[in-house]
């Protein structure tokens, strides 16, 4: 079975977001990049099916030679090889094309993404890359069993679970839960290193979107805040009665 | 400005957000506001659910195919209704469904897509769209810059009317050529959590942390959501101790939520939680520890004893409530 995964490389669910002076991104000062945390449930499905059935798996990144680092994670548990898709900048429609542009000729039996990058929070990129290579796709998907040519996907939405049977070649982007990622061993990182990365420099499709703006979400709370001190009733009262009146939320 | 809007069918019914879609629509100040709807068999009632919304015209693509719901298909029948209707806008609630329609709908109109849109601002005919980025640490506002353009729109921001207008709307027909490869995807079945108002749609949520102790005092988050008739919410402390299942779980990597009103009981109020309620309109803290991050985003709190004020506030909620 071959199997390719996209990854991103984003920055770390820490990091303190300050606009840049271009008023329009995030200031790179003091930023961490890691592999995008989604990333790591389809790298690990990719590795478990792999073992079960055999084949090929092959990370691909759009970016800039920055992204090797998410790359070289992935390869660190265990994936084969890496391709890095080098392009100026783009909209997430440019990524999803330049991947689709990629991996058009793989003949890849699965395509593994994340539900979901944890920068833009697009989830964007896997129903675009599926439109594009005009496959079926499933995402936010918490459990996988694959029969044949056949998938069922577990799906995630409001309320519940949705089953989606799908026919191979397919598409699916992993949600928290579908596995338990691996911890790259110490000697994997060091193979990790002489792993292949093969680089494709291409020009991406002019964007469809620009952000022209930036900024932090301007937060007017109210922070009544009352004390409890051996009070309970009264301040429960209390409570109750603002949000009835002065809050008018029930 | 031409815009159509999908609406999302979920046994039988027309879904709450495709409504507030219609909302976002007028916000744009479109002239004309269509609604577009797909269905193995679009009943009267259904057509006459989407007539409420005040809609000029409804487009069906009735095809037997979406006994089961195909996101391909799906993505193929809205396209094509687009174009029919001559929209310059397409809206799609981002649902579960919508946000992986919607990406598809725009690559095949070759649109330029914002997803997951929380607020819309029209500046000299240029719509500017707001998307949180970075888990709600930032807004970013997009423009689209295509001819034709795709939005997802953030449930529970708009709001329906309650009493919608009694208009009228035309029922068109359109006829979508799908084969058996477009629906390449089939959704087999829909599984519900019985009878539990999910927290991704809830209008009120309780959320419980891990000050609760153990999953024995749950029965305290219950009770005080059902004075609210709110649905119940967890921190990923409590998920991962296996108190409440990863469905219920708010935050970075759980759902991200804005209901009106969201009760925080004994959360710390980490980064990651409050990256997934921040944005609710409301937002009540009770924690023993006057210091806990979650006092900086509430409107209202109270610094105590969540065991001693649960079942007070419980009271008191179903006093004003009546019941
Ligand atoms: C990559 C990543 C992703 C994450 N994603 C999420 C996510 O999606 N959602 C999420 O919630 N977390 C997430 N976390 C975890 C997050 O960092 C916190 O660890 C978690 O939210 C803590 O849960 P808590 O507030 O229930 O527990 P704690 O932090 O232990 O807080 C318990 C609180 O209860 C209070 N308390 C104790 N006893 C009482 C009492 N009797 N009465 C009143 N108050 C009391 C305490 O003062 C304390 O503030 C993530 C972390 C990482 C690294
Ligand atoms: N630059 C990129 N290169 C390769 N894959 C990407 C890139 N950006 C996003 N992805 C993949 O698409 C998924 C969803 O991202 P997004 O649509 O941006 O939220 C991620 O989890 C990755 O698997």
């Amino acid at each position: 079975m071959k199997i390719i995964v996209c990854v991103s490389h984003v920055p770390d669910t820490t990091t303190k977001v300050n606009v840049a002076a271009d008023g329009k991104s995030i200031d790179p000062a003091g930023v961490k990049f890691i592999l995008n945390p989604y990333d790591e449930f389809a790298v690990e499905e990719a590795l478990r099916l792999k073992e079960k059935n055999g084949g090929e798996v092959i990370v691909a990144s759009v970016g800039s030679d920055a992204v090797k680092e998410a790359i070289r994670q992935a390869l660190a548990m265990g994936a084969d090889k890496g391709i890095l898709i080098k392009a100026d900048k783009s909209d997430s429609f440019g990524v999803a094309a330049l991947l689709a542009g990629v991996l058009k000729d793989q003949g890849a039996d699965l395509i593994l993404l994340g539900k979901q990058s944890i920068d833009f929070d697009g989830m964007e990129i896997a129903p675009m890359l599926a439109e594009l290579l005009d496959l079926p796709c499933a995402t936010v998907v918490v459990a996988l069993t694959i029969d044949g040519n056949m998938i069922v996907a577990e799906k995630e939405v409001e309320g519940g679970k949705e089953q989606i049977a799908l026919t191979m070649p397919a598409i699916i982007a992993a949600q928290k839960g579908l596995n338990d990622p691996r911890y790259p061993s110490l000697p994997n990182i060091m193979k990790a290193k002489q792993k292949p990365i093969e680089e494709i420099t291409l020009t991406a499709p002019s964007p469809r979107t620009v952000v022209v703006g930036m900024s932090k979400p301007e937060k007017k709370r109210v922070g009544k805040i009352l004390k409890s001190e051996g009070n309970a009733t009264a301040v429960a009262n209390e409570l109750a009665k603002l949000l009835h009146e002065e809050a008018k939320v029930i | 400005m031409n815009i159509l809007v999908y609406f999302e069918e979920r046994n039988g019914q027309v879904r709450k957000p495709s409504f507030e879609a219609i909302e976002a629509a007028k916000s744009l100040g479109a002239n004309t506001i269509n609604a577009v709807l797909i269905s193995s068999n679009a009943s009267t009632a259904l057509t006459d659910a989407v007539k409420k919304s005040g809609v000029s015209k409804i487009f069906v693509v009735e095809n037997q195919g979406f006994t089961e719901y195909s996101l391909k298909a799906a993505a193929k029948a809205v396209a094509e209704a687009a174009s029919s209707s001559g929209a310059e806008v397409v809206i799609i609630p981002a649902t579960g469904r919508g946000k992986d329609l919607a990406p598809r709908v725009a690559v095949r109109l070759s649109a330029g897509y914002v997803p997951d849109v929380t607020s819309f601002a029209v500046n000299a005919s240029q719509i500017h769209a707001t998307h949180p980025v970075y888990a709600g640490k930032a807004n970013i506002v997009v423009e689209v810059t295509t001819p034709v353009k795709v939005f997802s729109t953030r449930p529970n921001l708009w709001k329906a009317p309650k009493d919608p207008a009694t208009a009228d709307a035309a029922v068109e027909h359109i006829s979508v050529t799908l084969s058996d490869s477009d629906f390449s995807d089939r959704t087999k079945e829909l599984i519900l959590s019985q009878g539990k108002l999910d927290v991704a749609e809830a209008d009120i949520i309780v959320t419980g942390g891990r000050g609760l102790k153990g999953p024995e005092n749950w029965g305290l988050i219950e009770n005080l959501a059902l004075a609210f008739g709110a649905a119940t919410g967890a921190s990923r402390a409590v998920v991962d101790a296996g108190w409440r299942p990863h469905s219920e779980q708010v935050g970075q990597t759980g759902k991200t939520v804005s209901p009106s009103l969201y009760v925080a009981v004994a959360v710390s109020g980490a980064i990651q939680h409050l990256a997934g309620m921040s944005s609710s309109k409301t937002i009540v803290a009770i924690n023993k520890d006057a210091n806990a991050p979650i006092f900086t985003v509430a409107d209202y709190g109270i610094v105590g004893d969540a065991f001693e004020l649960l079942p007070q506030l419980t009271e008191a909620v179903k006093k004003i409530k009546g019941h």
